[in-house]
């Protein structure tokens, strides 16, 4: 019987052949009511689901999955975690995700494997310097660790670039954070569920909304495919699917849905120990522990549901890796997948109250929601515990699309929007 | 590669068409308009799943136009040139 990751349990369980360790999260039945409901079992809604016990003691819960948990965007992204924002709104957002992050493992007794090793923004011409040490300067006023990367800095860490002369994007330097790093995807999820699980909430897969049950004007529960389930409170954490529920609730959101794709090659050797983005080449690449190279870019060009992606983008992408590491032009690539995003103008999130009463919203993170798992789910828990805003999610409400308050990091989300 | 039919030129590859937004949205007119119809005109989008209506720009021809499509399948219903759906 053992319920808790050690040291001393793993060498238990050597000892007994394995046959100790249980289920890390129960499958139970949906209950007809709940304390409160979030809607989307990824990284977003389970850790939503995780903070509402552990923060604010409101475990009846259910979190409902229309698919498997960590089945949407949360498998399909690109692990890379950081907070190289530019305005004060995004730092504290992305500020308080990293710091949760650094602790994540320990919080949750689950592996996460964090690995802090470093991110790279590349600058390829004089002005994208004079950009880049306005960024840093930002960076280091808001009190998140920057530093501008000299070519020399740029090719201690990335000695593999394509440094000739001839090269089509010379390295001018870079903005560097050293706290970046990457983050085991699937383990997010997993821990973010166990935990959850092992204080109360109930995580309800294969069970997707079907319609709000709205009365008094107010949302009063969710149809399922696995009944009704009424509560006073839900929170919608669905990502690329965030403006088809908003129909359903009656309400239209300021999001389109885009594919964005990856791909990872097969597996070599250690040759490159950070993540290095270049905006020229429009690609983001690290090495995944396992080995593979993991290649990112930018949204494909046309709005969509389907999460495959198309090649003119692939190709697009493979283009400009090669430009950045000629090397890699030998190497094979496994896999190519896409997640559907949430894309919002100002290449923010929306958190906060929707049009309709007593449901919240977590959404909009667009190509970027993975690195802030940890503030998506405290957000939208102090959301759904109090109703209310805190300092860190109400600049982040939809009415600044009214008020015209926007926060627009197009520049810090990294790749095109 | 998907081919994407231009009302004016025919089947066309992709990447010589970008997205112009909704079909329909139409832009409110007059001095009085109201600071939520503004918002609602510049950033609410239908984003439907499945069977949708929007405009494109061929960008080699110049032309807007508008596309039915399915945002799931990619299949294209029909393409035609713009008739009143910029008009307020």
């Amino acid at each position: 019987m053992t319920r808790r990751y050690s040291a001393l349990s793993l060498f238990k369980e050597g000892l007994v052949g394995q046959t100790g360790w249980r289920q890390a999260w129960r499958s139970p039945e949906p209950k007809p009511s709940y304390d409160a409901v979030v809607i989307g079992g990824g990284g977003h809604g389970l850790a939503t689901a995780y903070y509402l016990a552990k923060n604010h003691g409101i475990a009846r819960v259910a979190v409902l999955e229309k698919g498997w948990i960590g089945g949407g965007n949360t498998g399909r992204n690109t692990t890379v975690v950081r907070s190289n924002y530019y305005y004060p709104e995004s730092v504290e957002l992305y500020g308080l995700a990293h710091r949760l992050y650094e602790g994540l493992s320990k919080d949750l007794n689950y592996n996460v494997m964090l690995s802090q090793r470093g991110m790279v923004n590349l600058c390829h011409s004089t002005a994208e310097m004079e950009i880049g040490a306005r960024t840093v300067n930002a960076m280091q006023i808001n009190g998140i660790d920057a530093e501008l990367f000299s070519p020399e800095d740029v090719r201690r860490v990335a000695p593999i670039y394509n440094f000739s002369p001839d090269a089509r994007f010379p390295v001018f330097g870079g903005i560097w954070q050293g706290r970046a790093g990457t983050a085991r995807h699937d383990a997010v999820a997993w821990g973010y569920a166990r935990a959850a699980n092992r204080l109360g909430v109930d995580i309800i897969q294969n069970c997707e909304i079907t319609d709000f049950i709205v009365e008094g004007g107010r949302c009063r529960g969710v149809q399922t495919t696995r009944g009704a389930i009424r509560t006073e409170r839900v929170g919608m954490a669905v990502a690329g699917h965030s403006s088809v529920l908003a129909a359903k609730a009656g309400f239209r959101l300021p999001i389109n849905s885009y594919a964005l794709q990856a791909c990872v090659s097969e597996p070599v050797k250690p040759i490159l120990d950070t993540v290095v983005l270049s905006p020229g080449c429009g690609v983001y690449v690290s090495q995944s522990d396992k080995g593979e190279i993991v290649i990112g870019g930018g949204l494909d060009r046309i709005p969509s549901y389907a999460q495959r992606g198309n090649l003119p983008t692939l190709e697009t992408v493979i283009a400009g890796l090669l430009e950045m590491f000629p090397i890699f032009g030998q190497l094979k690539l496994m896999r190519q997948w896409a997640g559907i995003v949430d894309v919002v103008p100002d290449s923010s999130p929306i958190i906060g109250p929707s049009p309709l009463p007593n449901l919240f919203l977590n959404c909009g993170w667009g190509t970027g929601g993975f690195k802030a798992i940890p503030a998506g789910g405290t957000l939208l828990a102090n959301l759904l515990a109090t109703g209310k805003h805190n300092d860190i999610s109400r600049p982040f409400d939809l009415d600044r699309f009214a008020s015209g308050r926007l926060i627009d990091e197009a520049a810090g989300s990294g790749i095109a929007h | 590669m998907q081919l994407f039919p231009c009302p004016f030129c025919g089947p066309r590859d992709e990447t010589e068409f970008h997205y112009g937004g909704d079909a329909g949205n139409a832009r409110p007119d007059g001095a009085d308009v109201p600071i939520e119809r503004w918002a609602n005109y510049l950033y609410l989008r239908g984003n439907p799943k499945g069977a949708a209506r929007e405009i494109w720009v061929h960008m080699n021809c110049g032309e807007f136009f508008v596309m039915e499509r399915d945002t799931v399948t990619h299949k294209v219903v029909s393409s035609t040139a713009l008739g009143g759906e910029l008009a307020a």
